[in-house]
This record gives structure tokens, sequence and C-alpha cells, in this order.
């Protein structure tokens, strides 16, 4: 009966939302520690759901009993649980945080809920085994993340939060259409009975019309570069712990695991979707690191930068090798971790000093010292100085795709990792080293929590280089690029798992 | 055929909407005729000439019915539209506060 622990993880967050909404603003300080206990539950839940999933295997639920191809059914296999931990390790760090941060703000309460609706709609894109039903949960979290974006209600969030809410809902309206077309083609909607039916009526122009509404709609939600336009206005608006979240695993759960999920387990990849993967993810590497080394708004530099490292995961996983895979997933969590860091020490500065403009900055190193000393780690994580975690995943991404035969790829991401290393040593230069400003003299490191996440993020940025080690990547890493590299074989793995 | 060319005109109008107007109002308009074209493509693909609703009875044979799933999904994106609109409308409302005007090319607090 291990299968139903499955549900638990959109159950908990959305009771936590709903709990919240009711209670928090009645009781003091109720949000802040109920969030967190339900951050941390989540983060435990995820964790253990590895180990269950090393030792039983992929687990389905069948949604009120309905078997299958006519009921929802919820799939946890390892790449699934490798994102839920992804996801609920940075959530968990960030509510913590915030707990502190948004005392700034009023109506805290409201943050909490909106936050954890988020969580809810992330947590179901990624365990879902149906195609309608990831719309409806990506659409849960994209509406929930609107709200967000604009919660301080001021002009540039409102402008901001305005262009995201159109933009992202063009791609979820691309979306819609592209599943209005597979069931259509293939009269069903689960995704591995989708697959099954492609393999036997074989590739058709329909499937290539619907690849091309999700590379539109999917590509959207992750800011490849073609259609990055909204992310460098909407991640920098928003409050940092959200910031961070957006640009830490939003992005990653809604635009690259929903495209890879569908492109490799259920339509299948081919040599030209991978292409396309491949090609935008270089672009988006390139022109995302040179948008960001103009920038002198630090989180927006930041948000550049999310672009560019997307397409450091596109390029990995594009390339269809099983090293490749392993890379781009790597750098995935990797990306999560130090961003989401980044974001949070602009926050923090944000917090300390109230601006965001680096020429402002300077010598915040003797008056900050944890918030300096963790950017400093992020950023050489970032720019992939080993033995920080960012250095081994990018040096696999380009081993790999100089294995793969593609050494164009490889030189443009050494080009794109070298220009990264220049625009943070900016960031060091301006905001942590020289000379301080005489309007900061007295200002005060920011308090307990917000240290404590940031000083564990940065924790995790120096170890977690050791994930690639085959005796722990056997238990992680390893099966979640296994799912990848079997590809439609995840129609068989899941009827298999239904009892 | 009439009715799909229907659909991708319809789809069409929201996408010009979106892209080309200037001002707020019109953009969310835009947006939800593209949304209604999507859901109106969503119901004729289960729609079956003469057909009748699938609902079963004794001593009854169902020969030609219509796919009621498809109607099921437009139902959970109307309301997923619905939730949509309200916050958009409710961010103009607030944007006009700020800025005092609904022209997009007059809301440039923020450099690309």
């Amino acid at each position: 009966m291990k299968e139903n622990l499955i549900p638990i993880f959109v159950i908990l967050p959305l009771a936590g939302a709903f709990l919240i909404s009711l209670l928090g603003k009645r009781i003091r300080g109720f949000s802040d520690i109920f969030s967190n206990i339900i951050a941390f539950l989540l983060l435990a839940l995820s964790v253990y759901s590895v180990f269950v999933v090393n030792s039983v295997g992929v687990m389905v639920y069948k949604v009120g009993m309905w078997s299958p191809p006519i009921g929802i059914s919820l799939v946890l296999d390892s790449l699934s649980s490798f994102m839920l931990v992804t996801i609920n390790l940075i959530a968990f760090l960030i509510m913590a945080y915030a707990a502190n941060y948004m005392e700034g703000y009023t109506a805290k309460w409201k943050f909490y809920v909106l936050f954890l609706l988020m969580l809810t709609g992330m947590e179901g894109v990624i365990i879902t085994g149906d195609m309608f039903n990831l719309f409806v949960f990506l659409e849960m979290a994209s509406v929930a993340s609107y709200a967000l974006v604009a919660y301080g209600t001021e002009a540039e969030e409102l402008e901001a939060s305005f262009k995201y809410l159109i933009m992202s809902s063009l791609g979820s309206l691309f979306i819609l259409l592209g599943i209005a077309f597979i069931y259509g083609y293939t009269s069903t909607l689960n995704m591995a009975d989708i697959a099954n039916v492609l393999l036997q009526k074989g590739p058709g122009n329909i499937v290539l019309f619907v690849s091309v509404l999700f590379i539109m709609g999917f590509g959207l939600k992750a800011a490849l570069v073609p259609f990055h336009a909204w992310l460098p206005d909407a991640h920098p608006a928003a409050p940092a712990p959200v910031s961070a979240m957006l640009s830490g695993v939003l992005i990653k759960a809604l635009g690259v695991y929903a495209l890879v999920r569908i492109f490799y387990s259920v339509i299948g990849s081919s040599p030209g979707i991978l292409f396309v993967l491949m090609f935008l993810g270089a672009i988006s590497m390139v022109v995302g690191v040179f948008l960001a080394i103009g920038q002198w708004d630090m989180k927006r530099l930041l948000a550049y930068h999310s672009i560019s490292q997307i397409g450091y995961i596109f390029l990995g996983i594009g390339l269809g090798t099983p090293l490749g895979i392993l890379g781009g997933l790597f750098h995935l969590f990797n990306h999560s971790v130090f961003k989401s860091l980044l974001f949070l020490n602009a926050g923090a500065v944000e917090y300390s000093t109230g601006t965001r403009d680096l020429r402002e900055m300077g010598g915040l190193k003797e008056r900050m010292p944890v918030t300096a000393g963790t950017s400093l780690i992020a950023s050489m994580s970032i720019a992939g100085i080993p033995p920080f975690n960012g250095f081994w995943s990018k040096l696999i991404i380009i081993l790999a795709a100089v294995q793969a035969g593609h050494p164009i790829y490889a030189a443009f991401a050494v080009i794109a990792s070298i220009l990264t290393l220049a625009s943070f040593a900016k960031v060091q230069k301006y905001a942590f080293f020289g000379k301080l400003n005489k309007k900061f003299k007295d200002i005060k490191e920011v308090p307990v929590f917000m240290r404590g996440s940031m000083i564990l993020l940065a924790a995790i940025c120096i170890i977690s280089g050791i994930l690639v080690i085959p005796a722990l990547s056997r238990f992680f890493l390893g099966p979640a690029t296994d799912v990848l590299v079997n590809g439609t074989d995840y129609a068989k793995t899941v009827f298999g798992a239904i009892r | 055929m009439g009715v799909y060319i229907l659909c991708l005109v319809l789809f069409s109008v929201g996408l010009y909407c979106m892209l080309r107007k200037r001002n707020i109002i019109k953009i969310i308009i835009g947006l939800i005729i593209a949304e209604y074209a999507v859901n109106l493509f969503i119901v004729l693909l289960g729609y079956r000439m003469e057909g009748r609703a699938p609902i079963y009875a004794a001593n009854q044979e169902i020969l030609n019915m219509v796919d009621p799933l498809p109607q099921a999904l437009v139902l959970t994106s109307i309301v997923i539209g619905l939730a949509i609109t309200a916050l958009v409308v409710g961010i103009a409302m607030r944007i006009y506060e700020r800025y005092g005007t609904f022209d997009i090319t007059r809301i440039n607090k923020l450099k690309g």
C-alpha cells in the first residue's frame, strides 16, 4: 500500500493553504509555524519517496479507484522523486527565510497561502500521469505565481505581473491546444496510454504539430530564448523569497520537467526534436549571459543568468546520451540550489540597505559577513569553479557534448561559463568588496532564519558535488537518468506497476 | 469544416489583439477570445453529427453518441480561464490607479 504516499504530496500543501486562509488572520504566528511544518514534512516525505522508489520501483496511484486508461492516475518514478526532492528542499529553506523577510509586508498569511498553492501546483505537475491533469496543475501554479509577482502592488510589480500573466497565459493556451490535438489523435489522455497508441500508430504530421505547440508553450514557461522576454521583468519584481522560488524551481517544474517528460516518455525523442532542444539551449546560454553582463540591478542580472543556466540544462538533456542527461539533471539540481541562494542574498542586501543597484553598494563584506560569504560561494558555484557543484555539472555537460560529436556546442558552453564568471566577478566587486558606502555605515546583518537558510544552501553548494560519485549517484541521479534514457518504455513500466 | 475555420479565425483575432493592441483592456479581451477559440475547438473534437448524449438506459442501444470527455475538459478550462480573467482585471485596475492610463506604451517603468 505504499502508493498511498503519492497523493499526500498534493493534499498536504493544499490543506495547508486552506487552513492558513481560514485561521492565519486570527491566530498570530500560526501561518509562519504551520507552513514551515508543512514544508518540512514535504521534504521528509520526498526524501523517503526516493528510498521507496529505489526499493519498490514505479508506483501508480489510481484516483477514485478508476484504473488508468479511464481514470486519472498519479505516477511516482525516479525522475519524479528526484524533482520532488529538489523542489521541497528549496521550498523548505525559502519558507524559513520568508518567516523573517516577509515581516515588512502586510498580510503575511496571504503570502503563505499563495506560496503553498504554487507548491501544490508544482508537485501536481510532477507526480501526475495524466495529460489534462498536468495542464490543471500547471495553471494552478501559474496563477499563484502571477499573484505572487504582483504581491507588493507597486507600479513596477504590477507591470511585470501583467506582462508575465499575458505571455504565460498565451503559453498555456498553446499547451491546451496541443493536448486537444493529441486527444483527437489518440483518443486518450493518460500519458502511458498515449505513448502506447503513438507507438502503434507511428509518427504522423499531427505529432509534429503537437511537438511544435508544446515547445512553444513549455518553452514560454521555461523561458527559453525566443520566449524569454517576461522573465527579466517578472523575477526581479517579486519579493526575494518568491523570486528565489520562481527562478529556482518554478521554471524547472513547469518548463523543463514537463517538456522533458512529454518529449522523452510520451511522444518519444526523435533526432529533430533533440536538435531543436539543443539549439534553443545553446542560444539561451549565450544570449542570456550577454544580456546579463551589462545589468546594474542585482536581481535583474540574476534573472538573466537564469535564462542562461536553463540553456545549459536543455543542452545537456537535449544531447540524448546518458552522460548528457545525467549532466542536465545534475545541473538542474545545482542551479536550483545556487540560484535560489543568490536571490536570497540579493534579498538580504535589499533587506538591510534598501537598494538593488550595484553602483550604490560596496564594501558590504564588513557589515554583512554571512551574506557576503554565502554569496561568494554561490557565485563561484554558478561560474563553475571547482570544487563547487556547478563545476561538476558543467564539466559533465561539456564532456557529453564533445563525446556526442557536438564540439561547437561545447565551445559555446565554455564561452558562456567564462562570461558568467566575469559578470559574477562584477557583482562581488561592486557589492561586497571595495570601500564601504558612508550611507550604509550602521546597517546590520539579517535576522537569524535568513542567515540560517543561506548558510544551509551554501553548505549544499559545497557538498552536493559528491552526488555524481557512482556510489551515491546509483541512488539519486542515476535512476532519474535511466527513466529518460529508457524513453517510451515509460508506458510499459507504468502499466506493469498497476495492480 | 467551416466551424474549424471559424475556430482558427477566432484564435487569430485573439492573438492579434494580444500582440498588436496598446490598450490593456483590449489585450485582456484578446486573451479571452483566444481562450474561447481553444475551448470551442475542444468541444468540436468530441462532437458528432446527429449524435446523442451518452447516457445509458435499459433496452436502449446507443449507436451514435457524442464524446462527453471534451465537454468535461472544457468545463475545467473555463473555470481556470475565469480565475485568470478575474486576476488580470484586478491587476489592470491597480495599474490604472498607479499609472493613470491603460496605454501600455506609457506604462514603461521597467526597461528591457
